[in-house]
């Protein structure tokens, strides 16, 4: 695995973003999604939600990244209470 | 309860994206983080790399030159497109023929396309330069900003106006011909049946003609590549090209893999809208 070049962040973020992963798929699994519509502009699923909140944390963060010299992580908190909100009423 | 069976169907698939895409795509989140030679050779940076290319004047103009010519791209070929689609005979011998003659520029392979154009605008022997230099008109695509960029659009429309337009002329076969009928009884004059009877039915057909090229030319590398090189000065770069210069050029694996993960992003949230705009536009019918 040297060649993949791992540094402990990586590591801990792909793990997160694993783990995530594997938490929606027991979610699913004991409780399967409903489509629906919230005030996003098209019916969605628990995953859809999942991966629109991921994709939006992505961009958050590259826009922090390209204006601001301040720490990242306030970009990831804001990441994750939009992720929240999302999920909760996306 | 729902039988979960098939999922194991799936999985030689998930495993062949998983090392052709998901492995090698970690890599480079890996390498982006680090000031990077070789992997025994390397120090981590953080997101230094990010924050530089995100303020690189030369990704911004890259990514703001990939956007003018995605946009102007589309903004001939969707049109265009849908013009010579309604020009196209709907029955007859014919038919047939020009669609295979018209299908032509999409079978012939992205760096012939170039060589083709290359050959063909060059100002001293190629029939296009030669031509437009006859006429008093001073045309040099290699020394000439405009002139490459017009090149360029010349050579992309001709690649890919035809699945423009052999996308739309499959949406005008779908039309049944009682819309038609209807449509000459009320006196509706051509473009207002264009306007009410064809153009809300070529919607879901002209949603992936639009996103299909949009991608396409957001991608765009090997025809610019070998028809101008990205010159004259950088004045036909595009993301591709810079990123390639980057890291097999200059062999800076640290700030190319950051770019590449960017591009990345730019080019899945493209995917994404195309995704979500079809099957919401097909639940929605």
């Amino acid at each position: 695995m040297n060649w993949m070049a791992w540094t402990l962040p990586t590591a801990l973020f792909f793990v997160a973003v694993a783990s995530a992963l594997l938490v929606m798929i027991v979610w699913e699994l004991r409780s399967p999604t409903l489509t629906r519509r919230g005030f996003l502009p098209m019916a969605t699923t628990r995953g859809d939600r999942f991966f629109i909140a991921l994709l939006a944390s992505a961009f958050a963060h590259i826009a922090w990244l390209a204006v601001s010299d301040g720490p990242v992580l306030i970009a990831s908190g804001l990441s994750l209470m939009g992720g929240f909100v999302l999920m909760r009423w996306g | 309860m729902h039988d979960n069976r098939a999922w194991f169907g799936v999985l030689p698939v998930l495993l062949i994206v998983s090392f052709s895409a998901v492995i090698p795509l970690i890599t480079v989140v890996n390498y982006s983080v680090q000031d990077i030679f070789d992997v025994d050779t390397r120090l981590f940076v953080g997101l230094d790399w990010y924050r530089e290319t995100l303020r690189d004047p030369r990704f911004l103009d890259a990514l703001l030159r990939q956007a003018g010519f995605s946009i102007l791209i589309l903004g001939i070929e969707i049109p265009l497109g849908i013009l010579v689609a309604r020009a196209l005979p709907t029955e007859g011998r014919r038919v047939g023929l020009i669609l295979v003659l018209m299908a032509i520029p999409l079978l012939i392979p992205w760096n012939v396309v170039g060589t083709i154009w290359q050959l063909f605008a060059r100002p001293d022997i190629g029939l296009l330069g030669s031509f437009v230099n006859g006429l008093g008109v001073e045309f040099n695509f290699t020394a000439n900003r405009l002139d490459a960029w017009i090149t360029l659009l010349m050579m992309d429309v001709w690649h890919w106006t035809s699945l423009v337009a052999l996308l739309t002329f499959s949406g005008l076969s779908s039309i049944p011909s009682a819309y038609y009928q209807a449509a000459t009884m009320d006196g509706a004059s051509r473009w207002q049946v264009f306007r009410h009877v064809e153009l809300p039915r070529l919607k879901s057909v002209l949603m992936i003609a639009v996103l299909l090229r949009l991608m396409d030319s957001f991608m765009i590398y090997t025809e610019p590549f070998v028809l101008t090189g990205g010159g004259p000065g950088n004045s036909t770069t595009f993301l591709s090209q810079y990123l390639t210069t980057m890291a097999v050029g200059q062999f800076d694996l640290g700030p190319a893999a950051a770019f590449s993960v960017l591009y990345f992003l730019v080019v899945l949230l493209l995917c994404w809208l195309f995704y979500t705009s079809m099957t919401t536009n097909a639940e929605e019918q």
